[in-house]
């Protein structure tokens, strides 16, 4: 830990060497049913950062488990620098040098950064009294060693999502790893963010360290990591060197398939009218003066980073959050929305970014879930329930939508993450929404999958809906929408249309100060684009 | 997408009975009823076999007699605990309702339908002013109906001079104690009992507003983002639970013949047992009717066998409190080994 504040090299090349630092062998795990794991191997170098990939339920989580000694393997082993290795918990794990961030944080909102990142190994006086001195500097310590930009007394609750990352990395750097596995760390970020993040892997990475990295969103990979494992349905599939590899052939590998990379928008007739227009809307928070409007047919995405507002419209929209003034029209009707239902009674639907949280009933069944948005005006008689119409509904949806379920009655939680998606968006078609507001559609979404979620959203605008995308990731937006608009600070700061539009552009616009004027959208000085093209 | 199309028959799942769409009908759902009717049924056994006397007819019907306050006021606290809510205000609001029945009834002078119908419109406002509390205000639901629990106590006292009302007419104590059934001698409050657990349970399981109990309990802001009106239905849910605390405010005064306003502290806790007991998370979400009714009767079949046995009165809560533990222990420890 001592060497990281003076790290050697912002590259995570050269320095990696050929001797293992954690290998994986053989290992097989099966669950009642199901073969998690089937000869599973994976070789990490000491001082690499060595890419995982594979669709959702590869068995990369299984694998993590295993790693931290909830599970035991079936047959196989582990080795950690040529030892033998047996975990036989979280805690045991740790105390082998193996560091663990999950997907999901697990920390405390209402404890400070120090208490979080100290949480079980409290600095104490005379044996039982808490020592918050001790307990602020060490973090801040620690905070220091690693360049966060964080305040060790700060609540967790009152943090950005990508500070909250930061508190888990810190949390688990406190503990001195040698190998850092790391689960979609970047599923919540920004560009910038994911900079800042990498940044900070790399200081990390040392002769004697060594970093796992799982992630859905390929671009990151070839920046980050010089090889890549594919794993697909529980076995390992090959490693390959990123830097002689295309996306299009990891993600091929990945699913076990070509995919279709061309799924863009098709042109919307500039004549068609339109729907939903928006105008001053603001909030007490963060919105100001928000205007725009959303043709039939069309997709319009908003592309900004993170805490620029562009949640914050669709909740203001849908009457989710207050608003302090603005007006929304529908087809020429001014309307009054106060609250989410009165949104839906006027065809308006908004799919957020946290599905299990505000989109799914995830102990209920598909149907249930598929019935929940217009139980009153399609699936009653007299106030009692038609269940037999709420199914045979449901059944043709999971036909039209090809969500991969056992039966309707399903309980949701059981379900991927892309065919959860399919079950909000069926939710909203069954309520013959004219327009859809997803909010990160593809979220914790593996490729397959999310190329499914793109074509979807591109039949449902031809089909005449109108779409609203938010995406943080840029290619999607880019790739997806008719028109960019693109916010800042609360504000919208530029609108490009999406075929001409390219990533710098974005990131200009993006990066602009409120209040600041409007420059073209030239921006030579703007961040340099670290992603490579969408679809290249 | 079209609207709809006719009903696929090939696909018919048997009907889903009491159980509703948080708990599906499914088989799980089933299994738990199963256990909670088998634990009655083992412990009826266990006292019959006890004493034989605990299986005669008079035993049975005071058994059931002794479960309509607890089990009336437990419906109501189905729906309110299935969405995540809880009353507490149902053991005094009770009470409050009886002094109003009295209040209507002997120092008014009026009909008696009158006064059980002002009785009952005054239960759901009770529950109604909850609601607002919780919806509108935005109040903790514990909070707001631990206010209510104190403030309809106290108007209770206020209301009646702190002194029991009593009922002349034997047309009043007919509600609970008559039998319409001729020569069963069968209390009416089973019957009614009986008649509004089969409402509610339809109500739970087929209405819409089932299914929004359902919801809500389930994921409160999902379902609003759904376009549900969340409050308004959260506001449906407690009036209705206001509803049943009237109902048994008239059930129990016509039983004693007298509105006690100073008697319903503590029934709310019997209620939310009766509740617990059946299966109902209090995390919301989950639960039945038939549970409801099932946990009712286990805790007065509980203290009634433990009377036919003599055990001391000081004993029977030591033992209820165990069997709560043991009850919602072996739900929690099934639905592990289900997960």
């Amino acid at each position: 830990m001592d060497a990281t504040s003076q790290d050697t090299s912002d590259a995570p090349r050269g320095g990696a060497g050929e001797r293992t630092l954690l290998s994986v062998e053989g290992v097989t795990k099966s669950f009642p049913g199901v073969r998690a794991l089937d000869g599973m191997r994976l070789d990490l170098r000491h001082g690499e950062a060595l890419a995982l990939v594979g669709e959702n339920g590869a068995g990369k989580s299984t694998l993590m488990k295993l790693l931290t000694g909830i599970h035991t393997p079936d047959t196989g082993s582990f080795f950690l620098d040529g030892e033998p290795l047996h975990v036989t918990g979280p805690r045991h794990a740790r105390e082998q040098g193996i560091g663990i961030i999950h997907q999901e944080f697990n920390l405390m909102p209402d404890l400070t950064v120090a208490q979080n990142i100290f949480i079980g190994r409290e600095p104490r006086k005379a044996g039982f009294m808490l020592d918050h001195r001790a307990l602020n500097s060490r973090a801040q310590e620690l905070i220091d060693r690693l360049a966060l930009p964080l305040d060790p007394r700060r609540t967790v609750a009152s943090l950005t999502v990508a500070q909250q990352q930061m508190v888990e990395i810190a949390k688990a750097l406190s503990h001195d790893p040698r190998v850092l596995i790391m689960d979609e760390p970047t599923a919540a970020l920004n560009d910038a963010e994911v900079r800042t993040l990498h940044q900070l892997i790399r200081r990390f990475l040392r002769p004697e360290t060594g970093v796992v990295y799982i992630s859905h969103r390929m671009e990151e990979l070839t920046s980050l990591c010089d090889r890549v494992t594919v794993i697909r349905d529980g076995r390992y599939v090959e490693t390959l060197r990123t830097d002689q590899v295309s996306t299009q052939e990891v993600i091929a590998r990945m699913v076990g398939r070509e995919l279709d990379a061309k799924a863009g928008p098709q042109n919307v007739r500039q004549d068609r009218e339109t729907l939903l227009s928006v105008s001053g809307l603001s909030t007490k928070a963060l919105l100001d003066d928000v205007t725009f409007e959303l043709r039939e047919g069309e997709i319009l995405g908003f592309a900004g980073l993170m805490g620029a507002g562009r949640t914050e419209v669709a909740r203001a929209l849908v009457g989710a959050d207050p608003v302090t003034s603005g007006t929304v029209t529908l087809r020429g009707r001014r309307l009054r929305i106060t609250n989410p239902a009165h949104a839906a009674r006027h065809g308006i639907g908004y799919l957020s970014e946290d599905r299990k949280q505000l989109g799914l009933l995830v102990e209920d069944g598909v149907d249930t879930n598929m019935a929940l948005s217009s139980l009153k005006e399609r699936f009653t008689s007299f106030g009692f329930v038609r269940d037999r119409a709420i199914r045979s509904r449901a059944e043709e949806l999971v036909a039209a939508l090809r969500i991969r379920t056992p039966s309707v009655g399903q309980t949701v939680k059981n379900l991927s993450g892309g065919n959860q998606q399919k079950v909000v968006i069926a939710k909203w078609l069954v309520k013959e929404c004219d327009v859809l507001i997803f909010d990160e559609p593809t979220r914790g979404i593996d490729v397959g999958a999310k190329e499914e979620i793109y074509r979807l959203l591109n039949e449902l605008a031809q089909q005449g809906k109108s779409l609203i995308v938010i995406s943080s990731e840029l290619p999607e937006v880019l790739r997806m929408a008719h028109r960019v608009l693109v916010m800042a600070e609360g504000r919208v700061t530029g609108e490009l249309a999406a075929h001409e539009a390219t990533q710098e552009q974005v990131m200009h616009y993006a990066t602009l100060r409120p209040g600041a004027p409007t420059a073209p959208a030239a921006a030579h000085d703007s961040t340099r684009p670290r992603i490579p093209e969408a679809g290249k | 997408m079209t609207a709809e199309t006719a009903p696929a028959p090939q696909q018919d799942r048997p009907a889903a009975g009491d159980q509703g769409a948080g708990s599906g009908g499914t088989l799980k759902g089933r299994l738990q009823q199963f256990l909670a009717f088998g634990s009655l049924v083992v412990i009826c056994v266990f006292f019959a076999i006890a004493d034989p006397i605990f299986l005669s007819y008079g035993n049975i019907t005071s058994i059931l007699f002794a479960t309509v306050v607890i089990g009336t006021l437990a419906l109501g606290a189905t729906f309110v605990i299935i969405t995540g809510g809880i009353d507490l205000s149902v053991g005094t609001g009770m009470a409050l309702c009886a002094v109003v029945s009295g209040v209507l009834i002997t120092n008014m002078g009026l009909p008696i339908v009158v006064g059980v119908l002002g009785t009952l419109v005054f239960g759901a406002l009770i529950g109604f002013v909850n609601g607002l509390n919780i919806a509108v205000l935005g109040l903790p639901p514990f909070i707001a109906t631990l206010a209510m629990m104190l403030v309809a106590g106290g108007l209770a006292l206020v209301i009646s001079g702190s002194a029991p009302i009593y009922f002349d007419s034997t047309a009043y104590t007919d509600i609970s104690t008559g039998s319409i059934i001729p020569g069963a001698d069968f209390p009416n409050a089973v019957l009614i009992m009986a008649a509004v657990a089969v409402v509610a349970g339809v109500a739970l399981s087929r209405t819409v507003l089932g299914r929004y109990t359902y919801a809500i309990g389930s994921n409160e802001e999902a379902t609003a983002l759904s376009g549900v009106n969340v409050r308004k239905w959260k506001i449906v849910i407690y009036t209705l639970a206001g509803l049943f605390i009237g109902l048994a405010g008239v059930l129990i005064s016509a039983r004693l013949g007298s509105a006690q306003p100073a008697t319903g502290m503590g029934y709310e806790l019997q209620a939310i047992a009766a509740v617990v007991i059946g299966g109902t998370s209090l995390s919301g979400g989950k639960g039945s009717i038939v549970g409801t009714v099932i946990g009712a009767l286990i805790i007065s079949v509980l203290n009634n066998g433990l009377q036919v046995l003599a055990v001391p009165q000081e004993w029977q809560n030591v033992i209820l409190g165990t069997v709560i533990v043991v009850a919602v222990y072996a739900d929690r420890a099934r639905k592990r080994a289900a997960a």
